[in-house]
């Protein structure tokens, strides 16, 4: 194949993508904004080998992707905000057992049913604390058609690379918007596999982890002795209260985002090297805030933007610096308040820190970004 | 420059499909695009519009604002959305159907793009291609060349012959009133 050109929807981009990283198993609950990721797969995923389930709901959804990963097969699951809440327990279960797999939340407004059609971003904390119990949490947030296509091949590569679930989140607008693509050629994307245990099958221990703290993965039935569970568990696999041993586990499932934090953490930056007033703003509204600072540098205003494509684990380097050069920042997203948090952290009292937000359900004017951004100046 | 073109009409008009064909025009010319929609709970009926953002340079917000041209199949998509317009842009619209204009200083073109579907061409379901026929002559947003063959790559086997004529018909319209 080689690399194409074309008008593509962003969430046909995520399911050809998908493909390309490798997925082979795709089991979900149709809902709106996000219906067109099951759509593409129910006809991509059969002329590969793979398989596509319309499951009972979204909980069963979320256990049938755990249950192909754990037969060896890389799985994918999409939804939005109200199958989002519903996929929760079982995520928190896939990080516990360190089961690979792609989650993608394609966000609308909320709570509860909300406006299906309308983006919003307001589940940005949802996929960082949704699931009960303390846990590391990898979520990527593209803001293009081309962008969704990439981060969820590399959603795949670190799902895979470090055994744990990776959250993909976009809006309804980068969901539903077509854009023209370039694809590169799929054989020249790097594609990652889960890591094979070395050792013979007697000595294998399912959740002993070397140097990097990623435990080798082994196919259920592969011949290998393997038990999983969603009970605090040693490294054989089976249900422990001991102390140290779970205390031992549960800092290892953080080390093990932790250290790899270069290899997850993605941004980028513009007009940043001489401004003196930033936007922070991820997905849709970092398209807005593109074109606002374009506008304000042309009126003489020095701005700059950070646009986190990992928002989670949070950027705490590259906001900690942008607060040191610059005098303010200014948070814009689609909700009440949700990223500031993070971004009043890292920043440390260092810039001011200002909101720019919304909740209509309509995506954020650049107009409104200089707006907001010429009030800080 | 970016240049923005609104099709509104109701629903089950194929105005997203004239969307989606004129973006792909665009691409054929080499340009940057993006399209949206709206996108209601309904899929069928009400005032439904799909926007298309052409530039040559990169598309930062997708959505149109400052909309330079708007065409309009229904009463109701115009009451609706014609309010983003420029001041000097211009402004499709079905005669028969929309009677009740919006004030303001944009080029006006009523023309008969349904009844030139139906009785012209036997079937109103082509008003959508008649009309993307007239965007493309008013308009500077993509060539003859690239709206035929953007056309021609998505419509059924079949009615190849049928959607060339009535992308002509929408040209030829377009011209008569030009004129």
């Amino acid at each position: 194949m080689r690399a194409s050109v074309g008008l593509m929807q962003g969430n046909e981009a995520c399911a050809r993508g998908a493909i390309v990283a490798g997925c082979r198993f795709y089991a979900g609950y149709p809902i709106t904004p996000s219906s067109e990721i099951a759509e593409e797969l129910a006809r991509l995923l059969p002329q590969v080998g793979g398989k596509f389930i319309q499951m009972e709901d979204e909980i069963g959804a979320m256990g049938a992707c755990i249950g192909a990963s754990l037969g060896g097969v890389k799985s994918m699951t999409a939804t939005s905000g109200p199958g989002f809440s519903l996929k929760q327990e079982n995520l928190g279960y896939a990080i516990y057992t360190e089961v690979p797999c792609v989650v993608v939340n394609v966000m609308r407004g909320g709570p509860s049913t909300g406006l299906p059609t309308s983006p919003a971003q307001s589940d940005v904390m949802q996929a960082r604390w949704g699931t009960h119990g303390d846990h590391p949490m990898i979520a990527l947030a593209p803001a293009s058609v081309r962008e969704v296509h990439d981060c969820t091949i590399r959603a795949f590569n670190l799902a895979e690379r470090l055994r744990t679930p990776v959250i993909l989140l976009y809006d309804e607008v980068i969901g539903h918007m077509r854009e023209k693509v370039e694809l590169t050629d799929p054989s020249q994307v790097a594609i990652v596999e889960r890591p094979k245990p070395t050792c013979p099958p007697e000595v294998y221990l399912p959740y002993k982890a070397g140097e990097d703290d990623v435990p080798p993965f082994v196919r259920f039935g592969e011949g290998y002795r393997y038990h999983v569970t969603g009970l605090a568990h040693d490294e054989r696999g089976f249900p422990t209260q001991n102390p140290r041993v779970v205390e031992a586990h549960q800092r290892r499932l953080h080390r093990k985002v932790e250290r790899h934090r270069d290899e997850i953490a993605a941004y980028e930056t513009f007009m940043l090297e001489d401004a003196e007033v930033a936007v922070f703003a991820y997905g849709i509204t970092a398209r807005s805030a593109r074109a606002a600072v374009r506008t304000a540098r042309s009126e003489g205003l020095r701005a700059g933007l950070l646009r986190p494509i990992s928002l989670w684990p949070f950027l705490d380097l590259e906001v900690g610096k942008l607060a040191q050069q610059v005098k303010a920042i200014v948070v814009a997203e689609m909700n009440l308040g949700q990223m500031i948090y993070e971004v009043e952290r890292a920043a440390q009292g260092r810039a001011r820190v200002a909101a720019y937000q919304k909740a209509s359900g309509e995506p954020i004017h650049p107009e409104e970004i200089l707006a907001a951004l010429q009030e800080v100046r | 420059m970016r240049y923005e073109v609104r099709i509104s009409g109701e629903g089950g008009q194929g105005v997203i499909l004239a969307g989606i064909i004129l973006a792909e025009a665009a691409i054929r010319d080499g340009r940057n695009v993006v399209q949206t929609q709206v996108y209601g709970p309904e899929s069928r009926g009400g005032a439904t519009k799909a926007e298309v953002i052409i530039s040559d340079e990169e598309i930062d917000y997708p959505k149109a604002g400052r909309i330079d041209l708007l065409l309009a199949l229904t009463q109701e998509a115009c009451d609706k959305y014609s309010g983003d317009l420029k001041d000097r842009g211009a402004m499709i619209v079905d005669s028969s159907q929309v009677t009740a204009l919006p004030p303001g200083g944009f080029t006006l073109f009523a023309l008969p793009i349904i009844e030139t579907a139906k009785e012209k061409l036997g079937k109103g379901v082509v008003a959508n291609i008649v009309a993307l026929g007239t965007i493309a002559a008013l308009s500077s947003a993509v060539s003859r060349e690239a709206i035929e063959k953007a056309v021609l790559a998505r419509v059924p086997t079949g009615t190849e012959e049928l959607n060339l004529m009535a992308l002509a018909a929408g040209f030829e319209l377009a011209g008569a009133s030009s004129q």
